[in-house]
């Protein structure tokens, strides 16, 4: 009972921990509650699915059908951080300081949960799959009896569950001004440690060349599987071993983010300046 | 708005340029291996060092496996009675452990390189 609520422990974890992010980072925004649950909610019926046609899916493409579908599902999830941890930029501050969102801006703070719908979603879809399977494996063996496994997957997810609420209250606890600098930066380094891992899946699939492999190794200091290193992974994407092109990847987003965030500060103020110039000339 | 959208259409032709790359691969060395009774065979797979390799994995048992070595860096999925490629390497010599995550106790393996 106790092995298999140790490794469904370790499968719920990273979703549980990405939730409480993704929750903390909605803080204030109406509805975000049924926008969250619907996206766990998509996301079990997706990994039952991904589950039931993992045969189908490993076949494909020569057998990498696998890392192409986890590849492309963290892509999906990369590209919608990306946006949100953008739109945050020139929305987040107001947000977090008045609790509650401005009618004009009800439209595109619908558009920024839908998109943490999908992030959520794939969050559970890739480790619920994975949960889904073993826990299949252990009843076809018969190994331990359905009561112990359902006790032991309800132990798992219960665990699990508990680390998120746990970093999520933990989130709750910062202070207003600084609340929306820090929640930014972990959506920003979950994107980027989400885009190693889909790097990861590439290289394994042989698709990119790794560069170089590792391109350093502190596994004695920090091992991947020790706690510490199981909740940053889940986090920010820790690795102790990683590959050159995960590293290119993980820069890559921190990058794009930087740039566009500047971009949108800049493009939202430049609006604001010809507005008021305009103004002055008509008067 | 539409300055964000731009920017994403700007990102995906960058990404997309950049990751047309001429990649091929080297000529591939192919080792297998056998998942049986949750146990891998053989335990002991030796290959070439500084080389790419791809490793070919049959899962003879109905119930699924997941292949994982943290020091490989790979995780895999393979579901019973089917098979599995899985790329390592190039590889510095030593030795890389790796386990059945789903069955921890008896499904473990290294990979040596030499």
């Amino acid at each position: 009972m106790f092995s298999t609520a140790l490794i469904v422990f370790r499968e719920v974890l990273e979703a549980s921990l990405i939730i409480g992010l993704v929750a903390a980072a909605t803080r204030g925004m109406p509805g975000r509650g049924r926008w969250l649950g619907g996206g766990v909610l998509l996301g079990l019926l997706g990994s039952a699915a991904v589950a039931l046609s993992m045969e189908q899916i490993a076949r494909l493409a020569d057998g990498i059908g696998q890392e192409l579908l986890n590849a492309c599902i963290l892509g999906v999830a990369v590209l919608m951080l990306v946006w949100h941890n953008i739109w945050m930029s020139t929305h987040g501050q107001t947000l977090a300081a008045d609790a509650r969102i401005i009618a004009g801006d009800i439209r595109d703070g619908r558009r920024a949960l839908s998109m943490l719908l999908i992030v959520v979603a794939v969050a559970v879809l890739r480790e619920g799959a994975e949960s889904v399977l073993f826990l299949y494996g252990v009843a076809l063996s018969g190994s331990s009896s359905v009561g112990e496994m359902v006790m032991g997957a309800l132990l798992g997810i219960g665990g699990g569950a508990a680390v998120g609420v746990t970093l999520y209250l933990g989130l709750l606890r910062i202070p207003l001004r600084l609340f929306f600098t820090v929640t930014s930066l972990l959506v920003l380094l979950l994107a980027a440690g989400m885009a190693a891992q889909a790097a990861r899946f590439l290289v394994q699939a042989d698709l990119i060349p790794p560069l170089a492999s590792p391109l350093w190794d502190v596994s004695s200091v920090l091992p991947n599987q020790s706690a510490l290193g199981t909740v940053l992974h889940g986090l920010i994407g820790y690795d102790a071993s990683p590959s050159g092109i995960q590293v290119v990847f993980y820069i890559a987003v921190i990058v794009a983010i930087t740039a566009g965030v500047k971009w949108a500060k800049h493009s939202t103020s430049t609006t604001k300046t010809t507005a008021t110039l305009a103004a002055q000339h008509t008067s | 708005m539409t300055q964000i959208a731009r920017f994403f259409a700007l990102l995906l032709i960058a990404l997309s340029l950049s990751t047309h790359s001429l990649y091929a691969g080297e000529p591939e060395l192919a080792v297998k291996l056998v998942i049986e009774n949750h146990k891998f065979q053989p335990e002991t797979i030796s290959v070439p060092a500084n080389k790419k390799v791809k490793l070919i994995i049959e899962n003879r048992d109905t119930t699924p496996e997941e292949f994982e070595s943290h020091s490989l860096n790979r995780e895999k999925v393979i579901p019973g009675k089917s098979s599995v490629t899985i790329y390592v390497g190039p590889l510095k010599p030593g030795a890389y452990p790796f386990v059945g995550e789903f069955n921890q106790t008896t499904a473990k393996g290294v990979v040596v390189a030499k």
